[in-house]
């Protein structure tokens, strides 16, 4: 099912908040057909790699590629192209509140496609009962339960049928049933549309359950990409501090820390 | 030495804070008007009916309150005018008195205020809560630039409701002044409209015209350059929408000022 063609490359990735390293020479690659996991603690930098490869961040250094396109150097034009094939699910759903359920689902298609109005109606209603949402589009996304405002953006995600879709924490803040739900339908988008998609969590037992391959970040670094049983068995320590919930001891060292305590400005590490 | 550097250190951030505040809300302004002449070419319109339905909630819906505040504007004025001229016996330079300071000033300056505390507040609410809560990042990676989405229509639907919410106030402020002074000046009502009209030239109201646009640009600028540079959650919306108000009525404030020294020179 793995083809060869990378469609996100990824090359010495950096970024920095202020004076705060956040990734660091972050190499990375997807290719068709794959559902990579992007997992790490908190504050691990995953957020800002998801940040960076959907281009609201502009790479301070290295380079990101998706669909073949140099996000951090392409025009208006192409930068749009390549909106146009991927599709994203928001942590906190990021419906429109002014919309409709059916309006949100329905925006990327009036606003980026010349359908007419009877066929954008069908086709999001279409989407909505992929993600067990039809009859819904009346609702307004203030009236919707947290599982059902993840599943209503992850229709409005694919309402344009993308290539490669992101998924940023599918199962934060949803019970265990709803979230094991929306795992299975991650599973079905990859089988029935052959999709691509990119999954950022945090949660364990849903990361081993969709994953083909996972990515560890941890402080900035990626720490080992395999397949699941790999990282299953992974000899690194922090990596296994992470799978088996582990706290972390850091390291004191004690110049910087006396540091931190009387200086005013002192850079954090 | 802190205690030199420190003050220079904090005034210096506070000038680059505000050239980098002015420099994006002039970006907007240029971004939106790209989008208006340009943007259907690039896959970017700016929306007609997104700009008529702002231009309800800055507009029509903004009718009653403003019709209020100019009827009791116009009899303020009427109130002080009969008072201060007839001092002097100059009751019969009421009219024009009122009829020059409610087109050229007051008319242009209460709707301003009105709407900034208005639709001001409300646009860096709406931006401000939707860039917290992510919807922000969800058009652009949509492919729809939240610039021609969210700010142009406002933009445009604020730069022609404004002057028209000025007129209709100059024009209802004129009825106020008419209903309280008519009588003390021993005319009818229908009387004191007529001579103010026969009064009024064309500049007087191009003045206030003029600077309704100008208020205009600086409340929508403000509100919505305020509201996508909202952080920290449900607080930083609050303290956007404060700070835009405030910046708003302060800056139309000087403007007017600025605007009415020149203009009358």
């Amino acid at each position: 099912m793995v083809s060869s063609l990378p469609l996100i490359e990824v090359e010495k990735l950096e970024a920095w908040y202020g004076r705060r390293r956040i990734l660091k020479n972050v190499d990375f690659n997807v290719h068709a057909g794959e559902i990579r996991v992007i997992m790490g603690g908190s504050g691990s930098g995953k957020s800002t790699l998801l940040r960076h490869l959907l281009g609201l961040h502009r790479p301070r250094s290295g380079t990101i590629k998706l669909l073949g396109v140099d996000i951090g150097h392409a025009d208006e034009a192409q930068m749009l192209g390549v909106r146009r094939q991927i599709g994203v699910s928001f942590q906190g759903g990021a419906l429109l509140t002014s919309l409709s359920v059916g309006d949100n689902v329905a925006l990327p298609l009036r606003e980026m496609t010349r359908l007419d109005e009877n066929t954008i109606r069908i086709m999001s209603r279409l989407k909505l009962e992929v993600v067990n949402l039809g009859g819904f589009q009346e609702l307004m996304p203030a009236q919707l339960s947290g599982g059902m405002i993840k599943r209503a953006a992850l229709a409005r995600a694919i309402v344009m049928d993308p290539k490669l879709l992101f998924f940023d924490e599918p199962s934060a803040g949803l019970d265990p049933v709803v979230s094991a739900e929306l795992d299975e339908l991650i599973l079905r988008l990859r089988d029935a549309l052959r999709m691509t998609i990119v999954v950022v969590t945090h949660e364990l037992e849903s990361a081993f359950k969709i994953a083909d391959t996972i990515t560890v970040l941890d402080q900035g670094e990626i720490l080992m990409t395999d397949t699941v049983d790999k990282v299953r068995h992974a000899n690194n320590e922090r990596i296994q501090d992470l799978l088996n919930r582990r706290p972390r001891e850091t390291p004191v060292d004690a110049d910087a820390y006396l540091r931190r305590l009387t200086e005013e400005h002192a850079a954090p590490v | 030495m802190d205690a030199i550097t420190r003050p220079l250190e904090s005034l210096g951030r506070a000038t680059l804070k505000s050239l980098a505040g002015t420099g994006h809300a002039a970006m907007l302004l240029v971004e939106s008007i790209g989008f208006a002449l340009t943007g259907w070419r690039r896959g970017q319109p700016v929306r007609v009916p997104s700009v008529f339905e702002q231009m309800r909630q800055i507009g029509v819906d903004a009718l009653p309150i403003t019709a209020l505040l100019a009827l009791v504007i116009g009899i303020m004025l009427g109130i002080q005018f009969v008072a201060a001229l007839s001092e002097f016996g100059a009751q019969s330079q009421v009219v024009i008195a009122v009829a020059k300071s409610v087109t050229r000033e007051f008319g242009a300056l209460i709707t301003a205020i009105l709407v900034a505390g208005r639709s001001g507040s409300a646009l860096a609410a709406r931006i401000g809560s939707m860039n917290v809560s992510q919807e922000v990042d969800a058009l652009a990676v949509i492919g729809i630039d939240p610039v021609r989405y969210l700010a142009a229509p406002a933009l445009f639907a604020m730069l022609l409701m404004l002057p028209a919410l000025t007129i209709f106030a100059d024009a209802i402020a004129i009825f106020g002044a008419a209903v309280y002074s008519a009588p003390a000046l021993n005319v009818t009502p229908g009387a004191y409209i007529s001579q103010t009209l026969a009064l009024l030239t064309p500049g007087d109201i191009g003045q206030g015209l003029a600077k309704s646009v100008v208020f205009a640009i600086l409340i929508s600028l403000i509100g919505i350059s305020t509201g996508f540079s909202v952080s920290g959650g449900a607080e930083g919306v609050g303290r956007a929408t404060t700070r835009s108000v405030v910046l708003s009525i302060c800056y139309i404030i000087v403007a007017d000022m600025i605007f009415s020294f020149f203009l009358n020179r």
